[in-house]
C-alpha cells in the first residue's frame, strides 16, 4: 500500500480533512448548480442561460453568492430566533458529515468507518431536524406547512433508501464503502470478471429505488412539495435571505453531489475503473477523477428528472412510498439473499 | 381502613391523567390566506381556506384588489377611446376584448362592416386565443411544478404576438379595432407569415401533449381534481372551455355568431365529459389546435375590399341599448351598451368571463388538498384584469 511519506499529528490531519470537506461542499454545489440547474436546464428549456458574468456565465453563481453575502439578514418579527437561525446550520452540518465517509481512492478518504454505509444514511436524515426547525422556527403558516410535509416526506423515503442499499450491502458482505468498492473491483457476475461487478447489473432494481429515493430525499420534483415554489411559496425556506438562504442553498446540491458520490459508490464502482489493479496506490490520484465523472452522470440523471416531471401531490408521494417502493425494496432484499446462498 | 390524604391525592391526579389520555388529541383548524400576494394567483386573488391539515374545509374568493372602475370610466370617454380601456381588461387576449364592444356600437349604429374588415378582425380575434391560451398550457405545467412547458409556451407564444403586433403595432394593447371596421388592412407578406406561425403552434401543441398529456403524474395531479358537473357549471355561469370541459356543447361562436365570420368556417366545438382539471386542459389544448385550423381557412378565403366602412368623423352612437357576447379567449365576454345619442356611452356593462368562472372556487374546493388549490385555479384559467375589471 501506497501511504503518505510524511507523518502528522492527529490535528493536522483533522485539520486538512476539515479543510478538505468544508471545500469540497460549495465547489460540488457550484459546479452542480452550473452545469444542471443553469445550463443543462437552460438549453432543455431552449434559451441560454446566464452568459454575462464570466467566460459562458461560468462566474454566475459565484456572483450569486457574494449578493446573498451583502443581503440583510432578516428575522421575522416572531420567529424563534435562535431555532430560525440555527436551522440552515443544523442542514449543512448534515451535508458536512455525509462528505467524511465518502471514499476517493484506498486511501483517500477522510474517515475510513467500518459502518461507513450506516454512517452516511443516518447523518443524511439529520437533516429533517433542520428542515422541522427551519419550519417551526420561521413563525409561518407557509413555512410550517413546507416543515411538516418535509419532515412526512424524509422519514417516509429514508426507508426505501436504507433498503435499497441493503441488497448492495448483502452482496459485499460489508458496511465499509471502501470495501464495497473492492467487492465490486474483484466481482464476478455468474463466474465473468472481467469489469468487475459493477452493482448496478445485479442490483438493477435497487439503483432505481435508490435514484427514486434519493430524489425525495433532496426535495427536488417530481418530490418537492416542501419547497413546492407553486404551492407553498418555497415552504421552509419562504423566511430566509442571504447568506442563510445561500446555507440552504449550498445544502441542497452539496447533499446532491454527496448522494450521487454515494450512489456510484454503491452501484457504479466508485473510484475504481475496469482493467486496472484495484490495490494501486495511484487510485489515490485517478480516483477522484473518476468519482467526479461518475459523479456527474448520476447527477445528470437526478437532475434531468427534475427538470422534466410535475410535481407529486402529498398523499400520492405517501402511497408511492409505502405501497410500491418498500414492498419492491423488500423484495429486492429477498431475492439478493436467495441469490447469494445459491450462486 | 381509612384513606390517607396522600393517597386520596394520588388516586385523583391518577385519574386527571388518565382522563387526560383518553380524550382524543384535540386539532385546531388554521386559516390560510392564499394571495394576493401568492406566484399561483398570477395577480392579486386572495383565496381565503380554511385548512384541517392539509385538506380544505372551506375556501372563499376575495376579489377587488385590482379594481380599476372601467365601466365607469367608459362613461366620460367617447366610444373610440373606450377601446383603449378595454383592452387592459383581459391583457393575454387584448384585441379580442375590444370586439364585442365595437359591435355593440355598430349594433347601435347600424353600420354595415366590410366582409375584409370582419375577417381580418375573426383571425386577429383568434390570433389573440392562441396568445391567451397557449400561455395557458404552459402555465398550468409550472403550476403542477413542471418548469419547462412555460418556457416552451413563451418561446412560441412570441410568433403570435409578433403576428398581431406586425398588424396593429401593440403586442398587448392593439386598440386596433375601429367602429365600422379596422384601423389598417394586412402588411405585405403577413398572410404567408402567420401560415408559419400556424404550424409551429400545432407543433406546440404536439410538444405538450408528449410532455404533459401522457405524463403519469400530471394526469395523477388532475384526473378526478376540481370535478364541476355539467348542471353546477351551468347554475354559476361558467362560459368558455370550462363549460365545455363539463360536457356542455355550447360555444358562441357557433351558437350566436353576431359579426363575426365563424359560421363561414368548418370547424369543431370541442367537449370533455369528465369536468376535472384534466378535461379543462384537453379541451383547452384542442381548441389551440382547432383555432390554428381556422385561421388557416380565413387566410384562404379572405375576400378583397376595403377594410373600414364610411363613418363619420365625429362619432355620435344614437340613442339606444344593446348587448353583444362574444366567445373570448377565457369564455363568454358580453358589452351591454347604452347609449344616450352622445360622444359617449351613457352606460357600460361589462360581463367578462374570469368572473363568473372563479365563482365557483367555493363549491368545487370543499374537501381537496392545498396542492389541490393550486390545480383548480390554474386548470380554472383566469386573467385577473378580467376578474376585477
Amino acid at each position: 500500500m501506497w501511504t503518505l511519506a510524511i507523518e502528522l499529528a492527529y490535528w493536522q490531519q483533522t485539520a486538512i480533512k476539515l479543510v478538505v470537506v468544508a471545500l469540497v461542499i460549495p465547489t460540488g454545489a457550484i459546479i452542480l448548480g452550473y452545469v444542471f440547474l443553469m445550463k443543462m436546464m437552460s438549453f432543455m428549456q431552449s434559451r441560454l442561460g446566464p452568459m454575462e458574468a464570466g467566460p459562458y456565465g461560468t462566474l454566475q453563481l459565484l456572483a450569486d453568492g457574494v449578493k446573498f453575502l451583502q443581503k440583510e439578514d432578516v428575522f421575522p418579527r416572531r420567529a424563534d430566533r435562535y431555532v430560525f437561525a440555527l436551522a440552515p446550520v443544523v442542514v449543512l452540518v448534515s451535508t458536512f458529515l455525509l462528505f467524511v465517509v465518502l471514499p476517493v481512492g484506498p486511501d483517500a478518504v477522510v474517515s475510513g468507518l467500518d459502518a461507513g454505509l450506516f454512517f452516511a444514511l443516518a447523518v443524511a436524515s439529520l437533516s429533517v431536524i433542520g428542515v422541522l426547525m427551519a419550519g417551526w422556527g420561521s413563525a409561518n403558516k407557509y413555512a410550517l406547512m413546507g416543515g411538516m410535509r418535509a419532515a412526512g416526506q424524509l422519514i417516509a423515503y429514508e426507508l426505501p433508501l436504507v433498503l435499497a442499499a441493503i441488497g448492495v450491502v448483502i452482496q459485499a458482505g460489508t458496511l465499509d464503502l471502501n470495501k464495497i468498492v473492492l467487492a465490486q473491483a474483484t466481482g464476478e457476475i455468474f463466474g465473468w470478471g472481467a469489469i468487475g461487478n459493477p452493482y448496478i447489473l445485479t442490483q438493477f432494481v435497487g439503483f432505481a429505488i435508490f435514484l427514486v429515493a434519493v430524489q425525495a430525499e433532496l426535495t427536488q420534483p417530481p418530490f418537492d412539495m416542501p419547497v413546492a415554489e407553486s404551492e407553498i411559496v418555497g415552504g421552509y425556506q419562504v423566511e430566509y435571505t442571504g447568506f442563510r438562504f445561500l446555507f440552504f442553498f449550498m445544502a441542497e446540491f452539496g447533499t446532491a453531489f454527496a448522494f450521487a458520490g454515494i450512489a456510484s459508490v454503491l452501484f457504479l464502482g466508485g473510484w475504481y475503473v475496469p482493467g486496472l489493479d484495484p490495490t494501486s496506490g495511484w487510485f489515490n490520484l485517478i480516483g477522484p477523477f473518476v468519482m467526479f465523472i461518475k459523479i456527474m452522470a448520476v447527477s445528470a440523471l437526478i437532475f434531468w428528472f427534475r427538470f422534466t416531471f410535475p410535481r407529486l401531490r402529498e398523499d400520492q408521494l405517501q402511497k408511492l412510498a409505502w405501497k410500491v417502493l418498500i414492498p419492491l425494496s423488500l423484495l429486492n432484499i429477498v431475492v439478493t439473499g436467495v441469490l447469494k446462498v445459491l450462486v | 381502613m381509612t384513606v390517607t390524604e396522600r393517597e386520596q391525592r394520588e388516586f385523583i391526579a391518577a385519574a386527571a391523567a388518565d382522563a387526560r389520555v383518553n380524550v382524543e388529541l384535540e386539532t385546531e383548524g388554521m386559516t390560510l390566506n392564499i394571495g394576493p400576494q401568492h406566484p399561483a394567483t398570477h395577480g392579486t386573488l386572495r383565496i381565503v381556506a380554511r385548512l384541517d391539515g392539509e385538506q380544505v374545509v372551506a375556501a372563499e374568493p376575495v376579489m377587488g384588489y385590482m379594481h380599476r372602475g372601467y365601466e365607469k370610466l367608459a362613461e366620460v370617454r367617447t366610444f373610440p377611446q373606450v377601446t383603449t380601456l378595454i383592452n387592459r381588461i383581459d391583457w393575454l387576449g387584448s384585441f379580442a376584448n375590444e370586439v364585442p364592444f365595437i359591435l355593440a356600437a355598430e349594433q347601435l349604429m347600424e353600420v354595415e362592416v366590410p366582409p375584409r374588415a370582419s375577417w381580418i378582425r375573426t383571425i386577429l380575434f383568434e390570433l389573440s386565443r392562441l396568445a391567451n391560451i397557449s400561455l395557458f398550457l404552459g402555465d398550468m405545467g409550472v403550476q403542477l411544478g413542471a418548469i419547462t412547458p412555460v418556457f416552451f409556451a413563451f418561446r412560441d407564444r412570441e410568433f403570435v404576438l409578433n403576428q398581431i403586433e406586425a398588424v396593429t403595432g401593440g403586442r398587448f394593447h392593439p386598440n386596433f379595432d375601429r367602429i365600422g371596421g379596422l384601423k389598417d388592412d394586412l402588411p405585405k407578406g403577413w398572410i404567408e407569415d402567420t401560415r408559419g406561425v400556424m404550424v409551429k403552434m400545432r407543433n406546440f401543441c404536439d410538444e405538450l401533449e408528449d410532455l404533459l398529456l401522457g405524463n403519469e403524474i400530471f394526469e395523477a395531479r388532475t384526473r378526478g381534481v376540481g370535478v364541476i358537473p355539467a348542471d353546477v357549471a351551468l347554475s354559476y355561469g361558467l362560459s368558455g372551455a370550462n363549460l365545455r370541459a363539463s360536457g356542455v356543447d355550447w360555444d358562441m361562436r357557433r351558437d350566436n355568431p353576431c359579426g363575426l365570420v365563424h359560421d363561414e368556417l368548418d370547424w369543431k366545438v370541442w367537449t370533455h365529459p369528465d369536468g376535472d382539471s384534466f378535461a379543462r386542459y384537453w379541451v383547452r389544448l384542442q381548441e389551440t389546435r382547432e383555432a390554428t385550423y381556422m385561421i388557416e381557412q380565413m387566410l384562404d378565403g379572405l375576400p378583397a375590399g376595403p377594410v373600414m366602412a364610411k363613418v363619420p368623423v365625429i362619432i355620435k352612437v344614437p340613442a339606444g341599448e344593446a348587448y353583444v357576447a362574444t366567445e373570448n379567449p377565457l369564455g363568454v365576454m358580453g358589452y351591454y351598451v347604452v347609449s344616450k345619442g352622445d360622444l359617449g356611452p351613457f352606460r357600460v356593462k361589462i360581463r367578462s368571463a374570469s368572473f363568473n368562472n372563479i365563482s365557483v372556487t367555493p363549491w368545487v374546493m370543499r374537501g381537496v388538498y392545498v396542492p389541490d388549490v393550486i390545480t383548480i385555479l390554474a386548470s380554472l384559467y383566469f386573467i385577473l384584469g378580467d376578474i376585477d375589471r
